[in-house]
């Protein structure tokens, strides 16, 4: 697998007034392409902060970041909006799909934006939509899907321009313990056709189904190591025959 | 005692239906431990045996007594405790840790993996095919455990980071 995304010695500071404060400080992460991996941490660790920074949401502080083998830490504000709508899907806690759209308009929006004919688009979305199991709320606001459906049409959006990567920070954060799992299925079968995620979260579940887990604690990367392909389970007894 | 409960049985069925469901649990049981148990079951008025009648190897079938249905019963009805405060993670950590063995930060960094990664073994087997409805609670209920161990250690760490010490 080749680099993807590359971070050289990042650091992020905020001026909060008068005291600087390091969000982040010298980080280098390396994310081949097909790879899933999870960052993991305390609130306030930078998880979100390294996040917005390699999706060119945010500008470094020092540092560089290099997408697909392009340092884009230094790009126009033009160029990286064009970067984040065509190759890179975004996934949030709280869903972020606009009210007053359907959720179906809601997954042709970035198709639209990237120049996919609007009978087309809405075809994809559809498609899209049917993939995530919820064909049937196409027409459906936003306000009338419950979480987990409203984290589906999330996806089906990020997922819509076939990005290089998806980000997510907390995507099942803000869902009970069943839907969170149905989402993370779904986005355990976007990696499985060979998507390539970033997620940031608390739910272990997710950090146990990526490749890597990066572990971060004061805006340094603590531990970065890869997990083993699962090994089998050994019940302590079978009930079945009782 | 269990198995006997809805009837007879030889002592050779009780042993193929205990290696058949604890086969993985308990180490294989001979034909000599489970006679010598029921012997003693037998000693101690909780099962009887009859022989069988046309069998001349003194082939015997067992049955509860009342006395053995009565403590059967008592022990399905009583509760199993509650508060597991053994925890061998934290006898080692609290151990290591006080004797300078050992960055804790580390200790628990390296925990949290290997709880990782039984997850992932965990979530692994729920999503294989041809999980009975049992097995699927067996293993979700481990599932929950080891959750509720990987929030314990961010506490251990939290408490570790803001209090300073572990005294």
């Amino acid at each position: 697998m080749t680099a993807l995304l590359e971070t050289r010695d990042l650091a992020k500071t905020y001026d909060t007034g008068g005291t600087p404060v390091a969000a982040l400080i010298g980080v280098d992460l390396t994310v081949r392409r097909g790879e899933f991996v999870a960052v993991m941490g305390p609130s306030g660790c930078g998880k979100s902060t390294l996040l917005n920074l390699v999706a060119g949401l945010d500008r470094p502080s020092a540092g560089e970041v290099w997408f697909d083998g392009r340092r884009i830490d230094q790009l126009s504000e033009t160029a990286l909006a064009k970067l984040r709508r065509r190759r890179i899907g975004f996934v949030f806690q709280f869903f972020n799909l606009l009210p007053t759209l359907s959720a179906e308009a809601n997954v042709e929006l970035p198709l639209l934006l990237t120049g996919t004919h609007r009978r087309e688009a809405r075809r994809q979305a559809r498609g899209l939509l049917t993939d995530l199991g919820i064909g049937d709320k196409g027409r459906s606001a936003p306000s009338r899907l419950s979480g987990g459906q409203q984290q589906r049409v999330a996806l089906a959006r990020a997922l819509a321009n076939q990005p290089d990567l998806v980000v997510g920070d907390e995507p099942t954060g803000g869902l009970d313990s069943a839907t969170a799992g149905e989402v993370l299925g779904l986005l355990r079968d976007a990696h499985g056709r060979g998507q390539t995620l970033l997620l940031a979260t608390h739910d272990a579940r997710v950090a146990a189904a990526a490749d890597r887990v990066v572990s971060l604690r004061d805006g340094r990367v603590f531990d970065d190591r890869t997990l083993d392909a699962a090994r089998p389970v050994s019940l302590p007894f079978d009930p079945e025959p009782l | 005692m269990a198995l006997l409960s809805g009837g007879r049985g030889h002592g050779y069925e009780l042993k193929q239906a205990l290696n058949q469901s604890f086969g993985t649990l308990l180490p294989e049981l001979n034909s000599g431990q489970i006679y010598s148990t029921l012997a003693r079951l037998e000693r101690d008025g909780l099962v009887e045996g009859e022989s069988v009648a046309d069998d001349n190897r003194g082939k015997k079938v067992y049955r509860l007594t009342d006395r053995g249905r009565e403590l059967l019963r008592n022990w399905v009805s009583v509760p199993v405790p509650g508060p597991r405060l053994k925890d061998e993670f934290f006898i080692k950590f609290v151990v290591a840790t006080s004797m300078g063995l050992a960055d804790p930060l580390t200790m628990i960094e390296l925990q949290r993996r290997e709880y990782l990664q039984s997850l992932r073994d965990l979530d692994a087997r729920l999503t294989t095919d041809g999980n009975s409805p049992t097995t699927e609670l067996m293993v979700e209920g481990a599932v929950l455990h080891l959750k509720a161990d990987l929030g314990w250690l961010d506490l251990i760490e939290e408490r570790l980071v803001t209090g300073g010490s572990m005294s």
